[in-house]
């Protein structure tokens, strides 16, 4: 986001402190790569950077069309970044429906670059544009740098043979040039990506190298005049080591992996394709070298099950939806807390309910985590906060799982899993495995001395032993009724049931469960904004601008859900008021208010789009106005916040979303 | 996979210390016992075999077999099965499913785990009715069942399991009855067959729909309207004294009189296992005007789903190093050196 220090009208100032730009065109102009190497660019300069790609629902939508605008915006600067961005300073559009779609996003006196050889009259109606917007002065209070990239594209490629309609494909290069002109960035490792890109066709590297120079010599010579001027930030000091980029959809996979690998049993991936979940089946599905099998399902019902089934053959089962298919699982879900085995279930929330919102964002998917099954049918529930937080978040999934031997719940969603950001890569060899043990001998003795097995004698943690099938001695059955305490023979007796039911529950709320840490701010005071999964960007970013101008504000961020941190309840008293932005109508508010009856207010916002840090500042803002009773609420709707809904037909046609990252780490 | 150990046991040691709770009477005892039987003549080792079921009176299965046993939830057996048999292939499963949990519910997990080719014994317990939920109509009862749900006689069109299961791709289609000498047959040659196995057995319920099969399964009597198919030998049935012919010019399937034992004469053909374009015939032929065809009806085994798996895997594994370092590092990478900037 622009900062405080960036008069509006005045465009960005020579050294801003952050910069958002957005990269705007046709499916078809490469956008997304466009944005993943400036992304790049921006990483080895030492910017702090959120990413999200915003791209449209249609699998091949129609060229030049308002839905089929691709657009891929970054956040970066010289202070910590926590999230993509309210709002563009710097519009790159090139093509008419790519500015119309984005226009209403970018702030006033941001700058707008767009490709005139794109605004032809075809295109101009394509994107119901009456008249060229480029020409009829309506862009008035923006800076506007419009000029022929298509054919300066053309010219710089023209050594190398291509026909216009190849020759084109390199706009996006050529305005990445630009970019990197712009923003002071070197070219060298551009240049290296594109000639191991296009590796067997040199003459492909080549044209694109001379497109991305031929943008970049234009900055150059074209800063002496006009709007465009060279913009410098500063590196924010970062701990040594080896980064990367990472989406969360590529962050739960690695830390499955990583967590299969740290309890050192296999990996067994039950899925069946839904958006925005399939990218993690995609992900694992190029994993087999690490033990891990993937298994496309029939159905969401069928993917939980045979992943229950591979984990009592002693697999770690892991399967992974988003609200409708979590809904199909539940059944199954119950089995595995009867049963008591290890599974991982990864929901990635989107819109709902029903099919809803199927490519945006939201975090309406806490009640059913928490409390939608049939019985008391407890399980632990936690909560990804960030694309880098879910290598972690998964990894204690896999923990909880194998040694509570429980079915668990990791909550990400639809922003997490395709937003990147950058993570300082982790050392695998830094966290503590916890080796699954398999029971192969008799557990108990009778009373005349005789080893006997009993499959639900539970140990300290409260867990069962969990016995392979093929260990000789050990025969048993399992099943969905209910089971005596010990022998795990059926019994449907009132006292046992009563027994069973208490240790389920008692099992699951004696996880350990780490105190509840404030992530900014004091332990006591006026206002704790308590927030859960993604909304951690925004909430740190206003909290930390709330901070800044004096206010008593905290940020409290709970990663597990369900059970709670036991300090919890006590750190929420210690404040005045507890306020809980939320993307749903304030489910988490209730369970904060059920467990600890503390007087937690809601800021809901159930658009499809993430909360902006401006919307966090303002309900912050309304603790120390002086007016009582406006705090909490709803927040109205913003018409100019990206991304749009109605830009794209979602109709919950399954769609990878995986980023340009994760397509070129795959590929 | 392994080659299986065979290992010596007796029926008793098959037998868990639970109390069979179905009705007394009911078929699924006899199928108990001819499983219970089959198990030692296979060498099967206890501890290496997994009964997995769904929901239903059949379902109950597992507790009654001293092995490892999975009572799971309604229709998805297949799916559990499946998961377990990708994780450890040395596992020898037997699915128990009833027309309701298998065919209703389940419809669509015993379709996939039959194209598949998940490599188990798949027992379908046909009794034509939901037993355990008190006698309502199932998807294989005849139009006109009259039942608590369907007062006035069911309407909708029975569901043919062998048909169900051929079309689905299954590689095996065999068929019994519960009291039958010949069912432990049936299961052996299922369990010989590498690949997924679907076996209908045909199941008395003697308190919702008593004795509906009698006409081809009854104890004493019925011999005569049974077909029992034998590989290499002549469909014959009512003492050899009918067999079954190929029309050829309807290309239907006939019943023709045996003269003197020449059924060559008849025109009766010779079963082979292999061949689908009759097992298409046999597990649509209308028992009345037809004999029921009983025994192996089709064979022909092709490569399981959980070999391709596991070849899949070996080959995406080949020559890589399962380094999880390396792979956290791979992608966007950069590096911040320290000696340039300020730690934080």
């Amino acid at each position: 986001m622009a900062t405080a220090a960036t008069a509006p009208q005045d465009g960005l100032p020579e050294t801003p402190e952050s910069v958002v730009v957005r990269f705007a065109g046709d499916s078809g102009d490469g956008m997304q790569l466009t944005g993943g190497q400036f992304t790049l660019s921006t990483a080895l300069a030492g910017n702090d950077l959120a990413t999200f790609p915003d791209f449209p629902a249609e699998i091949r939508a129609p060229q030049g069309t308002l839905f089929g605008v691709s657009a891929f915006q970054i956040n970066f600067g010289s202070r910590e970044i926590n999230t993509a961005g309210d709002a563009p300073d710097v519009l790159v559009a090139m093509n008419p429906a790519a500015l119309k779609v984005n226009l209403a996003a970018l702030k006033p006196g941001g700058l707008i670059i767009a490709d005139t050889g794109a605004f032809t009259k075809r295109n101009l109606e394509k994107a119901k544009y009456d008249a060229n917007p480029l020409e009829d002065g309506s862009l008035g209070k923006f800076d506007l740098l419009a000029f022929d990239i298509s054919e300066k594209t053309i010219e710089a490629v023209k050594p190398y043979g291509l026909g216009n309609k190849d020759a084109l494909r390199s706009k996006n290069m050529w305005t990445l040039g630009l970019a990197l002109w712009m923003f002071d960035r070197p070219r060298d490792p551009i240049h290296d990506w594109l000639k191991s890109k296009f590796k067997s066709k040199p003459e492909i590297a080549d044209a694109n190298i001379a497109a991305l120079d031929a943008g970049h010599a234009y900055g150059e010579t074209a800063e002496l005049a006009g709007p465009l001027k060279q913009v410098h930030i500063d590196p924010v000091p970062s701990k040594p080591g080896l980064y990367r980029t990472v989406t969360g959809a590529e962050a739960v996979s690695l830390g499955l992996v990583a967590g299969a690998q740290l309890a050192e049993l296999p990996m067994f991936f039950g899925g069946y394709p839904i958006t925005p979940a399939s990218a993690i089946l995609h992900h694992l599905a190029r994993l087999k070298e690490f033990d891990v099998t993937t298994f496309q399902a029939e159905d969401e019902i069928a993917a939980v099950c045979a992943a229950i089934g591979a984990s009592y053959a002693g697999s770690l089962g892991v399967t992974s939806s988003s609200g409708p298919g979590i809904a199909l699982k539940t059944e199954a879900i119950g089995l595995g807390i009867m049963t008591e085995l290890p599974l991982v279930i990864v929901n990635s929330q989107r819109g709902g309910p029903s099919t809803g919102l199927p490519t945006k964002t939201e975090q309406s998917d806490l009640y059913q985590a928490v409390y939608g099954r049939n019985g008391d049918a407890p399980m632990p529930v936690i909560a990804a906060s960030s694309p880098s937080d879910a290598f972690d978040v998964a990894i204690e999934a896999c923990r909880i799982a194998v040694q509570y031997m429980t079915p668990v719940m990791l909550l990400t969603d639809g922003y997490i899993a395709n937003a990147a950001e950058p993570w300082k890569v982790p050392d695998p060899a830094s966290y503590t495995p916890f080796p699954a043990s398999f029971l192969t001998e008799k557990n108990a003795q009778d009373d005349e001395g005789e080893g006997v097995f009993l499959p639900y004698k539970r140990d300290a943690k409260g867990a069962r032993p969990w016995v392979k099938p093929g260990t000789p001695g050990l025969m048993h059955r399992i099943g969905g009724i209910e089971k005596h305490e010990l022998t795990g023979n059926i019994d449907y007796s009132p006292d046992n049931h009563q027994r069973m039911t208490d240790a389920r529950k008692n099992k699951i709320e004696g996880i350990a469960v780490p105190d509840q840490e404030v992530c900014l701010g004091e332990t006591s005071g006026k206002l704790a904004v308590v927030g859960w999964g993604s909304t951690y960007g925004p909430i740190h970013r206003a909290v930390d601008n709330a901070r800044r101008k004096g206010l008593d504000v905290s940020h409290i961020h709970v990663r597990h859900i369900w059970p709670m941190p036991a300090n919890l309840g006590d750190l929420l008293r210690s404040f005045e008021h507890v306020l809980v932005p939320e993307m749903n109508t304030g489910q988490f508010k209730t369970v904060l208010r059920d467990q600890f009856l503390v007087d937690a207010v809601p800021l809901t916002k159930t658009s499809g789009q993430p909360f902006q840090i401006a919307e966090l500042e303002e309900a912050i803002g309304k603790y120390f106005d002086g007016i009582d009773g406006n705090e909490g609420g709803q927040v109205s709707v913003n018409d100019d916040q990206l991304p749009h809904l109605e830009t794209g037909h979602d109709d919950g046609s399954l769609k990878d979303q995986a980023s340009p990252q994760s397509q070129e780490h795959s590929s | 996979m392994n080659a299986p150990v065979k290992i010596e046991t007796t029926l008793k040691d098959w037998e868990t210390d639970q109390e069979v709770r179905w009705c007394p009477g009911c078929g699924d005892y006899a199928i108990l016992k001819a499983v219970q039987r089959t198990l030692p003549q296979l060498g099967a080792d206890p501890a290496n075999t997994v009964f997995i079921s769904g929901i239903g009176c059949s379902s109950r299965f597992p507790y009654y077999v001293e092995s490892y046993g999975f009572h799971t939830i309604h229709g998805r057996a297949p799916a559990f099965a499946t998961g377990a048999k990708l994780a450890n292939p040395d596992l020898d499963i037997w699915l128990v499913t009833g027309d309701g949990d298998g065919l209703s519910i389940g419809g669509n997990h015993l379709m996939h785990v039959l194209r598949r080719n998940v490599n188990m014994q798949i027992m379908l317990f046909n009794n034509e009715i939901y037993g355990l939920t008190k006698g309502q109509a199932s998807p294989t009862s005849r139009e006109g069942t009259k039942s608590p749900s369907t007062p006035i006689g069911s309407y909708d069109h029975p569901a043919r399991p062998a048909a169900f299961a051929l079309g689905a791709g299954a590689r095996f289609v065999g068929r019994g009855f519960d009291v039958s000498k010949h069912l432990p047959d049936v299961l052996k040659a299922a369990h010989a067959h590498e690949g997924a196995a679907f076996i209908e057995i045909f199941q008395n319920c003697i308190v919702y729909n008593k004795d509906v099969f009698n006409d081809f399964a009854a104890p004493k009597g019925a011999e005569d309207q049974q077909l029992w198919l034998e590989n290499g030998k002549p469909m014959l049935f009512a003492k050899d004294a009918r067999g079954i012919a190929l029309n050829r010019d309807t290309l239907n399937l006939e019943v023709v009189d045996v003269v003197d034992g020449d059924w060559e004469a008849a025109g009766v053909i010779v079963h082979d296992v292999t061949n689908r374009s009759i097992a298409h015939m046999l597990v649509e032929m209308p028992f009345g005007p037809f004999p029921m065809a009983l025994g192996v009806l089709y064979d022909d085994p092709r490569p399981t789903f959980e070999a391709a798996v596991l070849a899949e895997k070996a080959a995406a594994s080949a020559g890589k190093e399962a380094n999880l370092a390396k792979l956290l590092g791979q992608g966007q990478t950069w590096t911040v050196d320290g000696t340039a900037q300020d730690p934080v």
